[in-house]
């Protein structure tokens, strides 16, 4: 078996009386994707802003290529190899699609304090940047202004911000979310290939996308992870079943 | 409609032609006024790369615009009292040396500018208009009890400054010499808007957390955008002191944040050349409308809400049409 | 420093903090419940004061003209809110803060317009002036000890708004949950007027209780309006409670780093230069306090939202 490249391990983190996650432990082996799914209101949402550094769990630990990141920011850890795409769109919606592309470059490369040279005509933030827009099919509509973009398109384009900072393991919230059913299929056969190049965790709702990816999936409910293991099994558990599956059905 | 880069054009032949004519035409004042618009454009520009660009919505850049002004003021009434500033640990003595007094106004307006960014960035929305114009404040009232440099009075300085090369006496001596400095300005603003900085400061205003995900820090970002708007600012409020041979309280004003603030908003938020068409606009309604009624100021609050409730964009926006890089 | 002194120079503190209450509880008020920050308050409070002035000048009633300045400012308040303000609030602080100044130079310039530049005075009446001894022996002016009974009891009036009310609970709800006030059937539009012309008519009140203190001229309101906003920073914006306290915390902080500061320079300084430093600290303090809190407490005393 090899080592987990992201791990939670007893993860508590409370908003009031609400218990949004209660002992999550996961992880995120080499070259796998590791699906989760939940109701709405599960607290997916939650774990990944914990896992990414944009809430801090009250207690636990996070785990990142070894180390602990548990105290350390979001940017430490995007530094760190950690690449995230959001549920809700989160671009620099008035600037175009090539200028969002090379921030993330400019992210990868951890110098903004270039004040003269011209963003756009760096080489190597330009080929990064293009690199990443050929990669998700965004490449002509690099000079096209992001809030122009389409729903899918911004999807598209969230993926490839993350792939301009050359992840080592990738984050993502949602990533099919009101895509039409052609672009989920490109996207989902995308992910299939990325998942060597960067271990991915997926929380996703298209449960066909789910079970054509996901090596393992987890199950959240209430802030608790009721199970985890591979497609077959999640189908065949009967808590899932009950607890999750039985609504859609 | 008219594109911008053609406003834009205007706005040059403007600071080029009037004054030209003025010099022919032997009208000085005219000259004066023209040197004023351009030196409220170079603390407009300053601002703006805070406000537009950062959308750090400061209502207190008079401190920086007043910090230039008593660097000036303090320098030069050593230097005709034949005092020194300071004589322990090391003689300080004054100064009439325009280039001296501008570059120690830039540093001073600078640290400043980090001192109070660092305090207010731990805020923001709301709470960041509100802790930057008591920032003002602070300064406003500390100049005011101030006895030895004029307290409420202020300082006057007899002989305007000088630079080396020029007479500074001649109007449109020190016009050419502020006009250099602003097309300096905006050329640095230019490249700065398309600069890699540039471009985490445009995401950093709207997505922090995109920024944040990429993995640089938005506030820290920020504090240097703040930093560099309020270094320009006190090098504006330097030049406007030496303009007026005088500096007094009102410079750290909230009023005066307020006008460096109408001047953005009047030529167009988050445009290269906004603050310089809004600088011309305000400085010619002020000498007309002024010279018209002495309720002046209700016409430019009237114009004012109109361009806030209506005009989003500012004159260029109205003109042009064309959306500014943000809106 | 006598004990007489420091109770006096004490309530001289207290009497400031409950006027800039006033102006303050109007302010979050506003913020809290239509997310608007309204420079034009000052000039509200100014309008207050000119309408008491202007009526006192007339018929030489006090209560007449506290009563006119209420109504001024509100029906002013509800003007500005009908014509200007509620356009303002979908836009961004920036627009605010414009919109509201430009606001500011229209009521000024008008008011000087019509009133012109010379101050105008609201005479303090002769029932409620003279001093008035308090236990322990003390003498202090009558005037401003009901200056503080009443706002006391204005903060009082509006706990009990806020807290019993009909309008009160529409206002909660107005603060936490926008979408709640619509589902529970209000007008919203109504709502926020009423909540502008109370607001208005609150800092019109604290213009004309201080304006017969102090003389009543173009640009009062604005270093008040200042004072205000270091007040509800300082309490946390939208929060009554935190008006309140930030209030008095600002009056003492002020009326007593003045006495006391220059005092305090003389251990370290020559007289002279012990009272200039002393009174330069001092114009500071209440920023300098404001600051440390905000190190602290980024988003105020009481302040529920960053």
């Amino acid at each position: 078996m090899t080592e987990a490249v992201l791990e939670t391990r007893g993860i508590y983190k409370s908003f009031g009386a609400l218990r949004a996650s209660q002992d999550i432990s996961l992880d995120l082996l080499e070259g796998e994707i590791h699906a989760i799914i939940g109701p709405n209101g599960a607290g997916k949402s939650t774990l990944i802003g914990q896992i990414c550094g944009t809430l801090k769990p009250d207690a636990g630990s996070v785990q990142l290529l070894g180390r602990d990141v548990t105290h350390d920011p979001a940017r430490l850890r995007a530094r760190a190899g950690l690449g995230r795409t959001f549920q809700i769109s989160s671009l620099a919606m008035e600037d175009t699609v090539l200028q969002n592309a090379v921030l993330g470059a400019l992210g990868a490369s951890g110098n903004p304090w270039r004040f003269f040279s011209d963003a756009l005509s760096d080489k190597d933030l330009r080929n990064t940047a293009q690199e990443a827009l050929l990669r998700v099919g965004l490449e002509d509509h690099a000079t096209s202004r992001t809030a122009e973009l389409s729903h899918g398109q911004r999807r598209q384009l969230e993926v490839a911000v993350a792939l301009t900072q050359k992840p080592k393991v990738l984050v993502m919230d949602e990533p099919m979310a009101g895509m039409g059913s052609e672009g989920s299929k490109r996207l989902t056969g995308f992910l299939d290939g990325l998942r060597r190049e960067a271990p991915i965790l997926l929380v996703e709702h298209d449960m066909d996308a789910v079970f054509a990816l996901a090596d393992r999936i987890s199950v959240l409910v209430y802030g608790e992870v009721i199970a985890t293991g591979t497609v077959d099994e999640i189908r065949a558990d009967k808590a899932v079943r009950e607890a999750y599956l039985g609504e859609d059905a | 409609m008219i594109r911008e880069t053609y406003v834009n054009a205007l706005a040059v032949a403007v600071l080029l032609a009037v004054p030209a004519w003025a010099v022919i035409a032997d009208e000085p004042f005219t000259i004066t006024l023209m040197t004023r618009a351009a030196i409220f454009a170079v603390a407009a520009i300053g601002l703006n790369i805070a406000l537009g660009i950062g959308g750090l919505v400061s209502f207190g850049h008079a401190v920086f615009f007043g910090l230039g002004g008593y660097a000036m003021g303090i320098l030069a009434h050593h230097a005709q009292t034949y005092t020194a500033l300071a004589e322990w640990p090391i003689l300080i003595e004054g100064t009439k040396s325009m280039p001296v007094i501008w570059l120690l106004a830039v540093v001073l307006s600078a640290l400043a500018a980090l001192v109070i960014g660092i305090l207010s960035l731990r805020t923001s929305g709301v709470y960041f208009i509100m802790i930057t114009l008591a920032f003002g404040q602070m300064f406003f009232f500390f100049a005011i009890s101030w006895a030895e440099y004029g307290g409420e009075d202020g300082l006057s300085i007899y002989v305007r400054n000088g630079f080396p090369g020029l007479n500074t006496l001649v109007p449109i001596h020190f016009y050419g010499l502020c006009l250099t400095v602003l097309f300096l300005v905006l050329v640095f603003a230019w490249r700065l808007v398309n600069s890699p900085f540039g471009l985490a400061l445009n995401a950093a205003r709207q997505a922090p957390i995109r920024v944040e995900t990429v993995g640089l820090d938005p506030v820290r970002i920020k504090l240097v955008a703040f930093v560099i708007s309020g270094a320009i600012t006190g090098l504006a409020g330097a030049m406007f002191a030496d303009l007026n041979r005088f500096v007094s309280p009102t410079m750290f004003s909230w009023q005066t944040s307020g006008e460096i603030m109408i001047f953005i908003i009047l030529g167009g938020v988050g445009r290269l050349f906004g603050p310089v068409v809004g600088a011309l606009v305000f400085v010619a309604l002020e000498h007309w409308l002024g010279g018209l009624s002495d309720y002046w100021h209700i016409y430019l609050g009237l114009l004012l809400l109109l361009t806030v409730l209506f005009g989003r964009g500012g004159l260029i926006g109205m003109v042009s049409g064309r959306r500014a890089v943000h809106d | 420093m006598s004990l007489i002194l420091l109770i006096e120079q004490v309530l001289n503190g207290l009497q400031f903090g409950i006027m800039l209450f006033l102006m303050a509880a109007g302010l979050t008020l506003i913020f809290g419940v239509m997310g608007l920050i309204n420079l034009a308050h000052g000039s509200l409070y100014m309008i207050g004061a000119f309408c008491a002035a202007a009526v006192a000048g007339l018929t030489g009633s006090f209560v007449l003209a506290l009563i006119a300045a209420l109504a001024g400012a509100a029906i002013a308040g509800a003007l500005v809110e009908l014509v200007v303000i509620r356009r303002l609030y979908d836009k961004d602080h920036l627009d605010q803060v414009l919109a509201t100044f430009a606001l500011i130079l229209i009521f000024s310039e008008g008011t000087r317009w019509i009133f012109g530049s010379f101050p105008l005075f609201l005479d303090v009446p002769d029932y409620l002036s003279g001093p008035i001894t308090l236990p322990g022996g003390i003498e202090y002016p009558l005037y401003r000890l009901t200056l503080i009974i009443v706002g006391l009891l204005v903060a009082l009036g509006l706990y009990l708004l806020i807290s019993k009310t009909r309008l009160g609970v529409q206002i909660r709800a107005g603060e936490n949950d926008r979408e709640m006030i619509a589902a529970l059937g209000i007008d919203i539009a109504k709502l926020y007027t009423i909540v502008f012309a109370l607001g208005a008519a609150l800092a019109g009140l604290a213009g004309a209780l201080v304006g017969a203190i102090q003389s009543v001229q173009v640009g009062m309101g604005e270093p008040v309006l200042i004072l205000a906003f270091v007040v509800i920073v300082i309490g946390g914006i939208g929060s009554i409670k935190g008006a309140l306290i930030g209030a008095i915390l600002v009056g003492l902080t002020d009326t007593l780093g003045g006495i006391f500061l220059p005092e305090v320079m003389k251990l370290f300084f020559d007289p002279s230069t012990a009272t200039s430093i002393g009174s330069s600290v001092a114009s500071m303090a209440i920023y300098i306090l404001m600051a440390a809190i905000l190190i602290l407490r980024p988003s105020g005393l009481f302040g529920a939202r960053a």
